[in-house]
């Protein structure tokens, strides 16, 4: 009995770590800048195929080293979702701020661009265009600096344009003849990422109770990465910069704050710790192109739950959420209610709702029911700096 | 340095994207058999050809994006490859066949949309297509409305013979009723039934219900992952609640959860000594991308596994090496797959048009010579074929540990279950038709 309780509470907070850690980049991008990122999705899956290539770099070490791939994994996977979450907000996302639904839009059309991109980038295309960049841009850089062109500027701008896009694709289509730059690197099929051995299996502690191991590790990581979050925003510089910022933009302007370049960081910090989590998922599932679209909605919905803009919400959410599904959905309720005539139809309505497909409608319907009595979530934000 | 401005950035956006579309139509077109194909790239071959009477058109309509592009994206290599093989061969009735690819994108609306597409707008002769069970009940009625003709090839749950579709995969007598069989007579008695939430694995597991029910079995337990899901905890706590012992698995996961459940289920210590698990959606492909780590030990049933000893298979497989790649494998659904171009291309030969009501009587009987055992289309629009049953091994293919002696005659409609009882499908007779009493 004791064991069952246990094993409940473990599966739970398990779940609610997955979720958690899923959410917690999310819970910083939406949360404190109120981006609404549909690409979140897509920098965890960027995450997951940055494991699938150390993988298999340190396949080629030799079989030693194949156990402990995942622990460089794990910063490279930041780094990666980290740059490409800076070049996002350099280029599309801070020309949106303070207009949610463009951002949504825009940052829907990047996650297909993303999906697309996992899904067709080869050699010939990432040659074509890397030459399409730097033409266009050293181009631009050069021509604004060497020639005083006037108001014939964007005609030059415009021509400079046509020209790098010319050769650009014509140098791509020259290099797919070769088929082996043409081949796409990973294909629409989804990879494998096989977990280092010890995280394979379970780690028993008694008879009857054991705990996977890749579980306790995403349990372990999900501290680290809150741990760390919170020293940041609460001990560090920047994070009392990110922090003043979020709280008021203009009087932290007025101080001497540069606003944009915490933007940026802010950015990058929610998507390298996507990265993260996209890295640690590859422990449970399959890493594919689609993979951020499992996730995205529950990472709102966790966040939505906790309360924009409050970190320690987005916890508590996560965990309430994941012990829910699994008490519904494992048919650990019909178990705890006594078995009695008048209770019944209760029992028989747990019991209906014990599949994992009913389980999520469910906790689906109890989160609407909930948000209509607190529609700002578990914590909402309180004072001034709430804006409407 | 001037400031990009929202228009500027518009432009510069816009022809970023245009730029990076028109590369991959570039890549589309000079790599007319890579595996990942934009929908574009159907259209361009389309366009290409003219239209011309010279050339017969077929479609292909599988999914080459999306959760179940994992899959169904080798079934089309495998028809590119017989296609291509019956053009070097000379054709159909002396024209080449021309290939109309369409992506259904895991999306049953846009298979039924694409379908029509196909039918109406690039007159294709027949169309290949379609994976998953609801996928192929979406786009049923066009065919049926339209009275045009698709060839399906994966293995499904039955309970369905339309007169516009040849099943080439197995019904469930050719698959799922054997490995029961197996598993009550070397496994034990007890199962839980694991699967996707959608029309196959739900009648698929109604029909082992009433089969165990018949020959002494017990089903513990029931669940269904909705398509896409990775979160399989509850489902490991009701198999450890209902079998503290161990017992039988059957499992009818289909797509990317099957990677989440034999990873989770390799995490709670479940081992295939205590807990075999029997699937029915894992075949050689699968396994590479599962990670045959996790699978060692546990079963399959098919048809046909590249394993196969026969002088057919191994020349297909050499064949389809030397075309996709030695690292490529070859699996159940790409056999069909092989066998049904053939099996269309031969009742074209002998119906000696591509008219659908002529190609459809021409394809009775039809039999080939097939890399899993020789195959014969009957009235009943599904193919006899021998089954079989796999051991997953380390290097990610099967130790087949039974087989059938021969072809097994196809069952649609299910004898196990009480509506479908004493009923049968016979389309070569008009008087009986896709579902009669038999006598």
């Amino acid at each position: 009995m004791l064991d069952g309780l246990i094993n409940g509470i473990f599966n739970g907070i398990s779940i609610g770590a997955v979720l958690l850690i899923v959410a917690l980049g999310l819970a910083i991008v939406f949360g404190l800048m109120g981006v609404i990122n549909l690409a979140h999705g897509e920098l965890m899956m960027l995450g997951a195929y940055t494991t699938y290539v150390v993988q298999n770099g340190f396949k080629s070490f030799g079989d030693g080293a194949q156990d402990f791939y995942i622990l460089a994994a794990l910063p490279l996977s930041f780094l990666v979702a980290a740059l490409v979450g800076l070049a996002l907000e350099r280029s599309v996302i801070r020309l949106l701020y303070g207009r949610p639904l463009e951002t949504l839009l825009a940052t829907w059309g990047v996650s297909l661009i993303l999906q697309q991109f996992v899904r067709s980038v080869s050699w010939a295309m990432t040659f074509g265009l890397l030459v399409v960049c730097l033409l266009l841009f050293g181009g631009r850089a050069a021509l604004s600096k060497l020639a005083n062109l006037g108001p014939r500027q964007k005609l030059a701008n415009f021509v400079v344009l046509v020209l790098s896009a010319g050769i650009g694709v014509t140098l791509g289509r020259s290099l797919n003849g070769n088929d082996a730059l043409a081949k796409p690197w990973f294909s629409a099929r989804n990879v494998d990422v096989t977990a280092p051995s010890w995280l394979q299996d379970s780690i028993s502690v008694t008879d009857t109770l054991s705990f996977p191991a890749a579980r306790l590790f995403i349990i372990a990581l999900t501290i680290i990465c809150l741990v760390g979050t919170f020293w940041f925003l609460n001990k560090s510089a920047w994070g009392l910069r990110i922090r003043a910022v979020t709280q008021n933009r203009d009087m932290s302007a007025c101080l001497g704050i540069p606003t944009k370049r915490v933007d940026a960081l802010t950015f990058a910090l929610g998507s390298g710790l996507a990265g993260i989590a996209g890295c640690a998922v590859t422990l449970l599932g399959s890493v594919g192109p689609n993979l951020g679209s499992n996730y995205i909605v529950d990472a709102f919905m966790v966040v939505v739950v906790g309360g924009v803009g409050k970190l320690v919400g987005s916890i508590v959410a996560a965990l309430i959420i994941g012990i829910v599904s699994y008490i519904l959905g494992s048919g650990t309720l019909v178990l705890m209610l006594p078995s009695s005539e008048a209770i019944q139809p209760l029992i028989d309505t747990a019991t209906f709702f014990a599949t994992t497909s009913m389980a999520k409608v469910l906790v689906f319907a109890l989160i609407i029911a909930f948000l209509q009595v607190k529609p700002a979530g578990l914590f909402p934000q309180k004072g001034r700096s709430v804006e409407v | 340095m001037t400031r990009i401005n929202r228009r500027k950035f518009l432009v510069y956006g816009s022809t970023a994207v245009g730029t990076s579309i028109l590369l991959k139509a570039c890549g589309g077109t000079s790599d007319t058999t890579g595996g990942t194909t934009a929908p574009a790239e159907g259209e361009a071959t389309t366009a290409s050809a003219g239209g011309g009477g010279d050339t017969i058109k077929v479609g292909i309509l599988h999914s080459l994006s999306g959760t179940m592009a994992i899959s169904e994206t080798t079934v089309v290599d495998a028809e590119e490859l017989a296609i291509k093989e019956i053009n070097a061969a000379g054709g159909v009735l002396g024209k080449q066949i021309e290939i109309v690819k369409e992506d259904g994108a895991s999306d049953w609306d846009t298979f039924a949309e694409k379908a029509e597409k196909l039918i109406d707008q690039d007159q294709v002769s027949v169309v290949f297509g379609c994976w998953t069970s609801a996928s192929r009940k979406k786009v049923l009625p066009v065919f049926e409305a339209k009275d045009h003709m698709l060839w399906y090839p994966v293995q499904y749950e039955g309970q369905e013979c339309s007169k516009n579709i040849f099943y080439t995969g197995a019904a469930p007598n050719q698959q799922i009723e054997p490995a029961v069989d197996w598993l009550l007579e070397n496994k034990g008695k007890d199962f839980f039934l694991v699967g996707s939430d959608y029309v196959f694995p739900r009648t698929a597991n109604n029909i082992i219900k009433e089969q165990l029910k018949a020959k002494g079995g017990t089903t513990v337990g029931e669940d269904y992952l909705p398509l896409g899901n990775t979160e399989v905890t509850p489902i490991i706590t009701k198999i450890k609640a209902a079998l503290p012992d161990g017992g039988v698995i059957f499992n009818s996961l289909n797509g990317d959860s099957n990677v989440a459940f034999f990873k989770q289920l390799k995490g709670a210590g479940m081992g295939p000594d205590k807990y075999p698990v029997m699937s029915v959606s894992i075949a050689e492909e699968e396994v590479r991308t599962i990670g045959p780590d996790f699978l060692k030990g546990h079963y399959a049933a098919w048809n046909y596994f590249q394993t196969v000893e026969s002088p057919e298979n191994e020349k297909w497989v050499s064949d389809f090496k030397a075309e996709y790649g030695d690292d490529r494998v070859t699996n159940d659904p790409m056999e069909a797959a092989y066998i049904m171009v053939y099996l269309w291309s031969q009742a074209v030969e002998k119906a000696g048009s591509t008219d659908i009501a002529a190609v459809r009587e021409a394809a009775y009987g039809q039999t080939f010579d097939a890399p899993g055992g020789t195959v014969t289309m009957n009235p009943n629009h599904h193919i006899s074929k021998i089954v079989r049953i796999g051991e997953i091994r380390e290097d990610g293919l099967f130790d087949i540990v039974s087989a059938t002696d021969g072809p097994v005659t196809p069952i649609p409609w299910n004898q196990f279950v009480e509506d479908t009882k004493g009923y049968a499908c016979d389309w070569s007779d008009p008087a009986k038709g896709g579902k009669y009493k038999e006598a």
